[in-house]
């Protein structure tokens, strides 16, 4: 699954951009001929919807700090999948991790109204780190001494985190006199800066959006991923559980040990996009602020094949989808934002469960025109 | 002690009729996970299940025809499944969520496209849900203690698709151990290449399987929006797919267990539904969202305590690859 496209050092080896590169591309392709086919159904023209949609990605600034903004939840979700892989756990429980990670970063801002934004956000970032963290920390716990499993629990963990927030919410932090299920807004001190005022400080304007410095965070976390994984003695520890529990095991690494520390990881990346929605945007707890972000980072996981920089480009690919899929519904009367679903859908189908879709052939291609290459030098 | 049977009796009633959809989603699960493919795509294969069903219902009028749209629905996306995990070798979970995330968005999306009433389907009138069968004698027995309201409450007004589950259920406990299926199909579940050294196609015997789960997934969404309810909602399974594999799982992918964790499950939401507002002695009112997250807590504290370490068929998950 992580190394499709190898084949390196066998005869008639396919380049490897053609793993990385190629192979997804004909997938997003088919992905989205097919979502093309769902909007004739309901009756429009797919090349004017999906152009539609990528100009109100991509077309402009506006809209880029938007999609980047999308983006920056994917990358922290995206992450929190990929860190529990690398451990051999499906964590499908980054959609409670990041609800709850939101009432930690919530919690703090309310609590602490008059402090300077730089105190607040820090002080934010490690509770929604802290929050998400405890809510991946049980199913881990469970998984790791009880063998519950793992992805059983993290989905009914998902859905009793919905109703804790929404018992916290309706009766417990709601807002005095307020019939809405939402906290007081948190005093304009402690918002974390929009992008677009943080650059301001530096004479640079951009277009105002919700996109905000969580965005740079996040990126950093990417790094911070890397280093992790590739230049720590525990990210060595946790890849080899995930590889081999048994040869874990005699190389004297305890595999339930890097289970709970992947886990705990996993849960504190998937509750940064608390950082990113509450502290940064909502700047108020409010109902299901997450909407499906959780289910998104396995793809995005799964298409950057669990690398941070492909991680990043694939979230870029999914904000891509939510800003333009969101904006579609207020040109075509006829579609809502669940089209965004569909697609979503699609390229997780194609471009995650189906990515040798067209391996064969494509590797049949290469062959073919790699031995007709040596032939040719071989003559020369 | 009249009123209490009554209570009860209401409780078990409801209790089978919010059970049926999860046993038969959780039975559907067993094939496919028995043949070795894990599929936590029941959820989204019930929902387009409920949409297609109550879509041609509504147009048709014919609740019959309902059932099969279901029924087809349900098996297109198992071998959209199939094609997948079995064919391709992909991630059967990823495949599984792939397919949950394209109906919950799809079948709104028909559904405002195709009837324009915000995201669900007109109401069926009742001639095009699927009926409940009255059976005879009610009255006569009305006046014989205990059997009596055990006839009328318990048995008599049950949708045919309960009895259809029923009749399921028995039916699987004796293919899965009795029949020359169910030995193959457990049999490619444990050890695929066993099956493959035998001659057996693999491929073929898993694509069987995915095809029962499909029937079955889809006969269940009939039962929400059609049989048990009257037209499709958004979002109607609300993690219903996700309950009964949770359900298999406790239930060890065995028939027996597994219709009781169903049961267990259908029980405490029967009676969360009477728990809401109820004043407890020396509690108090309990908020109902902690009364609705019971069935999803039980779960986590059986998979953790009773169960201990669930254990699947061995190749469940694995494609299986023919050696070269």
């Amino acid at each position: 699954m992580l190394l499709s496209g190898s084949g390196k050092g066998q005869p008639g080896a396919v380049p490897g951009w053609v793993g990385y590169a190629l192979l997804p591309v004909l997938n997003l392709v088919a992905a989205f001929v097919l979502s093309g086919l769902v909007i004739l159904v309901i009756g429009e023209n797919p090349v004017d919807v999906l152009s539609l949609l990528l100009s109100e990605a991509l077309g402009y600034p506006e809209a880029i700090g938007y999609t980047l903004y999308y983006t920056t939840d994917y990358i922290f979700t995206g992450l929190a999948v990929a860190i529990a892989f690398h451990c051999g756990l499906f964590n499908i429980g980054g959609e409670g991790q990041a609800y709850l990670g939101g009432l930690g970063a919530g919690l703090v801002a309310l609590a602490l109204t008059g402090w300077p934004w730089p105190a607040v956000a820090l002080l934010a970032v490690l509770a929604s780190a802290l929050f998400g963290g405890a809510w991946a920390f049980i199913p881990a716990w469970l998984q790791a001494k009880r063998g519950s499993h793992i992805v059983i629990t993290t989905i009914m963990f998902n859905f009793i985190a919905a109703s804790i927030m929404t018992w916290l919410l309706v009766d417990v932090l709601i807002r005095p006199g307020s019939q809405s299920p939402e906290t007081r807004e948190f005093d304009p001190g402690v918002w974390l800066p929009s992008m677009d005022r943080a650059l301001g400080w530096f004479g640079i304007t951009i277009p105002a959006s919700p996109l905000n410095l969580s965005f740079l965070w996040a990126l950093a976390c990417c790094l911070l991923f890397h280093i992790f994984l590739r230049r720590t003695r525990w990210g060595y520890e946790l890849r080899t559980v995930g590889r081999n529990e048994r040869a874990a095991v005699y190389a004297g690494i305890s595999p339930s040990r890097n289970i709970i520390i992947a886990m705990l990881i996993s849960g504190a990346l998937a509750g940064f996009v608390g950082v990113n929605e509450i502290l940064g945007v909502q700047h108020r707890v409010i109902l299901n602020f997450t909407g499906g972000v959780g289910f998104v980072g396995i793809a995005v996981a799964l298409m950057g094949r669990n690398h941070p920089v492909g991680i990043i480009l694939a979230a870029l690919l999914f904000g891509v989808l939510a800003q333009g899929g969101g904006q579609l519904s207020f040109d075509y009367p006829t579609i809502n934002r669940e089209l965004v679903m569909v697609i979503q859908g699609l390229v997780i189908l194609f471009a995650g469960a189906m990515e040798n879709l067209f391996k064969p052939q494509v590797e049949a291609l290469f062959r073919r025109r790699g031995t007709t290459a040596t032939a040719d030098t071989g003559r020369g | 002690m009249e009123d209490a049977l009554l209570l009860t009796l209401q409780l078990l009633g409801a209790t089978i009729r919010v059970a049926t959809p999860l046993v038969l989603a959780a039975f559907a699960g067993m094939y496919c996970e028995r043949s070795g493919v894990v599929d936590i795509g029941l959820e989204g294969k019930m929902l387009a299940g409920a949409f297609f069903s109550a879509a041609v219902a509504s147009t048709t009028l014919n609740p019959w025809l309902g059932l099969l749209a279901g029924i087809a629905a349900g098996v297109a996306l198992a071998l959209v499944h199939g094609f997948a995990c079995i064919t391709h070798n992909g991630n059967q979970v990823v495949s599984g969520m792939a397919i949950n995330i394209l109906v919950a968005g799809l079948a709104p999306t028909l559904a405002y496209a195709w009837f324009q009433q915000g995201g669900q389907t007109p109401l069926l009138p009742n001639q095009a849900r699927i009926p409940a069968v009255e059976l005879p004698g009610v009255d006569a027995l009305a006046g014989v203690p205990v059997l009596g309201p055990v006839y009328r409450e318990l048995l008599n007004g049950n949708n045919v698709l309960i009895w259809v589950t029923l009749v399921l259920v028995i039916a699987t406990q004796w293919v899965l151990y009795r029949s020359r299926f169910g030995l193959r199909l457990r049999a490619v579940g444990e050890n695929p290449a066993a099956v493959d050294t035998a001659g057996l196609s693999v491929t073929k015997l898993r694509y069987q399987a995915l095809l029962v789960t499909g029937a079955l997934t889809g006969m269940a969404g009939s039962y929400l929006s059609t049989g048990h309810g009257a037209g499709f909602v958004r979002d109607m399974t609300a993690g219903k797919g996700y309950l009964a594999l949770a359900a298999l799982i406790f239930g060890k992918w065995r028939p027996g267990p597994t219709l009781f964790a169903c049961l267990l499950f259908a029980f405490t939401d029967a009676v969360q539904v009477r728990l809401q507002g109820v004043e407890l002695p020396s509690i108090g009112v309990i908020p109902v969202q902690f009364i609705q997250m019971l069935p999803y807590v039980l779960t986590v504290l059986l998979l953790a305590g009773f169960v201990g370490k669930a254990i699947a068929p061995k190749a469940s998950g694995i494609p299986y690859v023919k050696e070269r």
